[in-house]
């Protein structure tokens, strides 16, 4: 009799099991469904794109393998969210100290027609030495934010300039080049240095 | 009923203390703390700057907009982050503030969008920002000017 009943939840519970990972599945990869919010980048090896990095070296997708990357979109007239996310990264790098040297940061712009190699220079110049300022032609910077699944929008403002709309989260990947997680825009601190922590802890296992 | 009384002793006791502490001129209902703004590069981008405005009186208070010699268009502006991560920014409107209640102005969120640059934003000095309200009331406030990378009043 109580053997039954315990046979009975079993069973309940791996109908539930099977019914949850069902609705998961469902959610995420649902055949012919919408895409889901906030797509997953594409890994980095399987991105094509030639950038200029703010000393004037030629960069790619492949300057990033071989160590974990962690990697947003702004532009250098962004007068409020693009200064709050460097300034956020480097209390992020001060906070993981040494272990930052060994990670690429690299902050994309959006804006490549004021964004100039010596403008990222002077600008990047301002926040933590590891930050490196990426640009490049219009088409280039179209197909970075195509491999990252990322937008961005220029903006006409009452002032006659223009302000660009973009993808405000920051980006890690692994050393092999494979898309981890992100950290959102209001993302508290604490869930975001653990989260670098976790990328560059996978690189140690991988190095072992 | 909102009294429009000068606070200069006041201020000047604050001003003693440093920049964490409110930072009051102007009608007496309405005090700005925490006010602080990041230093530009050159002149041809917009600036922005921080605080919080509390209602301290009985009555409501509606923020209309901001003068400043800083800049010539001066405006309050939010920036929203949407489902998919992007940020966009726009015009925020007027602000009502309930009495007793404050709003803040910070990164992310509402800003005090300085479009126009005068002169640049030079760390360390300070520049005068008017709050404007709909019934004609003016709070100016003395905003610090931090380095690029400040990320909040203090640093
Ligand atoms: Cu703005």
């Amino acid at each position: 009799m109580r053997r039954r009943a315990i046979l009975g939840y079993g069973a309940a519970g791996v109908g539930a099991v099977a019914l949850m990972l069902f609705v998961g599945w469902w959610q995420v990869d649902r055949p012919g469904g919408p895409e889901p919010v906030g797509q997953r980048p594409v890994a980095l090896t399987e991105m094509d794109f030639r950038l200029t990095d703010h000393e004037g070296n030629a960069v790619g997708p492949e300057t990033l393998i071989g160590r974990p990357t962690m990697a947003f979109f702004g532009f250098t007239y962004c007068p409020d969210v693009c200064p709050t996310t460097l300034s956020d990264i480097s209390g992020w790098l001060d906070d993981l100290g040494d272990e930052a040297d060994e990670m690429n940061v690299v902050f994309i712009t959006v804006d490549p027609e004021r964004d100039t190699v010596e403008t990222m220079a002077e600008y990047v110049g301002y926040f933590h030495p590891a930050i490196r300022g990426w640009t490049g032609p219009e088409k280039q910077i179209a197909r970075v934010a195509d491999g990252f699944r990322a937008t961005y929008e220029r903006v006409p403002t009452e002032s006659g300039d223009y302000t660009m709309n973009h993808t405000a989260s920051v980006f890690l990947f692994a050393a092999s080049g494979r898309f981890v997680t992100m950290i959102d825009y209001h993302e508290p601190r604490e869930f975001a240095v653990p989260k670098i922590g976790r990328v560059l802890e996978e690189q140690m296992e991988g190095a072992t | 009923m909102k009294k429009y009384i000068l606070t200069s002793t006041l201020a000047a006791l604050f001003a003693l203390g440093g920049l964490s502490v409110p930072a009051l001129a102007g009608p007496e209902d309405v005090v700005v703390e925490n006010a602080w703004s990041r230093a530009s590069i050159g002149m041809n981008r917009p600036g922005a700057a921080y605080m919080t405005i509390r209602n301290t009186g009985d009555e409501p208070v509606t923020l209309i907009g901001l003068a400043t010699p800083l800049a010539m268009m001066p405006e309050i502006h939010e920036t929203k982050t949407n489902a998919e991560g992007v940020s966009s920014m726009s015009p925020a409107g007027e602000i009502a503030i309930a009495p007793g209640e404050s709003v803040a102005l910070k990164p992310g969120g509402l800003h005090a969008m300085l479009m126009r640059l005068q002169e640049p934003m030079r760390e360390g000095d300070t520049f005068p920002l008017t709050l404007l309200f709909d019934d004609g009331g003016e709070v100016t406030v003395e905003v610090p000017i931090l380095g690029i990378a400040a990320r909040g009043p203090e640093d």
